[in-house]
């Protein structure tokens, strides 16, 4: 019993003593291996009156994301092709550490990453002059680290269940009719998945790390991969330095995370398919 | 290499071209630096790449809002202003990315409980901005004689559509490429402190392209020496 206290204190007062002590002998507080992840759960369609939706779970890292999708007129840069618009929401629902009130640096560098990443994904068939518009609001319940990871696989398996409906144009009153009954799935070019990385005291690479690991590390950092081994993005915010090895084994670790990631998108999409 | 001087700043100006491999060259466009030129904040410097300027300031050790004090460090605060229009998400995630290098950089348990505030103004755009942006804090943060563990330098490289890579490119070279990655480098030991990237590449492409922001490092660390030696330098 005084020993238990004794850990409980030690972890409160000393955290990055106690998160020392586990990695030196290459585990972690919560018994995984460096380079393990938590384990991912993955509901899609959840919500019923967004057009897509999808729900992860990494460990407690609750993410869920909603699509909605409208007709617009297209951006100037890019007039054949139809926009996504992510939008990261942090609310201080998930976490005692963001305050109510505008959203803070962390979720809009979150949501401009995922802009940059979603860019080149996918595109939408334009009708004449207008184009689909995907809004896509990742908001997270739960905030135990690593939400780039989660809003990915999120943001793509919701993309994946949206249903557009069709949309002909009346020749007569030359606008949109939407047919809410037929729709049609988007074409998606890429799965890119992504897999997040702390560096601890310059020199020890964790996989996936929990909110109180994010706080102790000196460096974070984002590779997100394709299915064909191609990276979409290399995403380190500053911190201390990384060799170009210690870069290597994280760009495998990516790409082998990416094939499971894909695995189990394509298992629960073909579950709901079956399902109905 | 053209510069004058006069009683309070210097600004010093230098152009590089250099090889890499064989089969392709490291070119980064003219570059020029100017510092203490604002009289207010604590350190100042504008550093210009090609037609890419941005204006750097920094105050402090501040007193600190107890909201935002950390016990046994100081806070650091980055602000990036647009040339036109309020800062949007965009500057947000380029706050982010400056403010973690610099934190690794300086020696901020020096001044406990105290803030920094680094404020950069960008004045022109025509591509490399953040490296810019990097840069500009860099020099300014040396002006305001915070204490650092190493430098840092900002390289950007784009991937164009053949597959060459271009160092340092302009907004048209950007626009059409199919990739574009930024590096911070830090002085001691040449690595990446901070990547940040667009679009979609492969690993043989990254390995290329740090290693050409590695070269290219070289020639930005011995321009902040050189601007620095003239700055102190008593005849010139």
């Amino acid at each position: 019993m005084s020993l238990c206290c004794f850990h409980l204190t030690y972890r409160i007062a000393e955290p990055l003593e106690y998160h020392r002590s586990f990695l030196k002998e290459n585990c972690r507080p919560d018994g995984r291996e460096l380079s393990e992840f938590r384990t991912t759960t993955l509901n899609i369609g959840s919500i019923s009156t967004a057009d897509g939706s999808a729900l992860v779970k990494i460990g407690n890292t609750t993410i869920i994301c909603g699509i909605k999708a409208e007709l617009a007129n297209p951006t100037a840069d890019a007039p054949g092709k139809g926009y996504i618009v992510p939008n990261v929401d942090l609310p201080p629902l998930c976490s005692s550490r963001f305050r109510p009130g505008p959203p803070g640096e962390q979720a809009q560098a979150a949501s401009q990453f995922i802009a940059d990443v979603i860019e080149r994904c996918d595109q939408h068939v334009t009708t004449l002059c207008l184009c689909w518009v995907l809004y896509c609001d990742i908001m997270c319940l739960d905030y135990d680290g690593n939400i780039l990871d989660a809003c990915i696989i999120a943001l793509l398996a919701a993309l994946k269940n949206t249903q557009l409906p069709e949309v002909t144009v009346n020749k007569e009153t030359c606008s949109p009719e939407v047919n809410l009954e037929k729709r049609q799935r988007l074409h998606i070019h890429k799965h890119p998945a992504s897999a997040s990385f702390c560096v601890f005291d310059d020199s020890i690479l964790i996989v996936d790390p929990t909110a109180e690991e994010e706080s102790l590390s000196t460096a974070h950092l984002t590779v997100v991969t394709d299915e064909e081994g191609r990276l979409c993005s290399v995403h380190k915010p500053g911190g201390s330095s990384l060799s170009r090895e210690k870069l290597q084994d994280c760009i495998n670790r990516a790409t082998a995370r990416q094939r499971e990631i894909h695995k189990l998108i394509d298992k629960v999409l073909d579950s709901v398919k079956t399902a109905k | 290499m053209t510069s004058f001087s006069c009683d309070k700043h210097r600004f010093h100006r230098e152009g590089g071209m250099m090889e890499v491999f064989p089969s392709s060259t490291v070119s980064l466009r003219e570059f020029g630096c100017e510092q203490t030129l604002l009289s207010r904040p604590d350190g100042s410097a504008s550093f210009v790449q090609g037609d890419t300027s941005v204006m750097a300031g920094v105050y402090g050790p501040a007193e600190v809002k107890i909201s935002k004090e950390i016990y046994d460090r100081a806070t650091l605060e980055v602000l990036v202003h647009p040339k036109v229009g309020l800062p949007g998400v965009r500057e947000r995630s380029q706050e982010q990315c400056v403010r973690e290098t610099c934190e690794a950089s300086l020696l901020l348990s020096l001044h406990p409980r105290s803030s920094l505030t680094l404020v950069l103004q960008v004045l022109h755009d025509d591509g490399a901005l953040l490296s810019c942006c990097l840069n500009a804090a860099c020099m300014a943060l040396m002006d305001a004689g915070l204490s650092m563990s190493c430098l840092f330098c900002g390289v950007t490289c784009a991937i164009s559509a053949d597959g060459e890579i271009i160092t340092d490119p302009t907004a048209a070279q950007e626009k059409e490429s199919r990739a574009l990655m930024t590096f911070a480098i830090d002085s001691k030991e040449r690595r990446v402190m901070m990547s940040s990237t667009k679009g979609s590449f492969s690993v043989h492409e990254l390995q290329q392209c740090v290693a050409a922001s590695q070269k290219a490092s070289e020639k930005i660390f011995q321009f902040y020496r050189d601007s620095v030696r003239r700055r102190y330098s008593k005849n010139l």
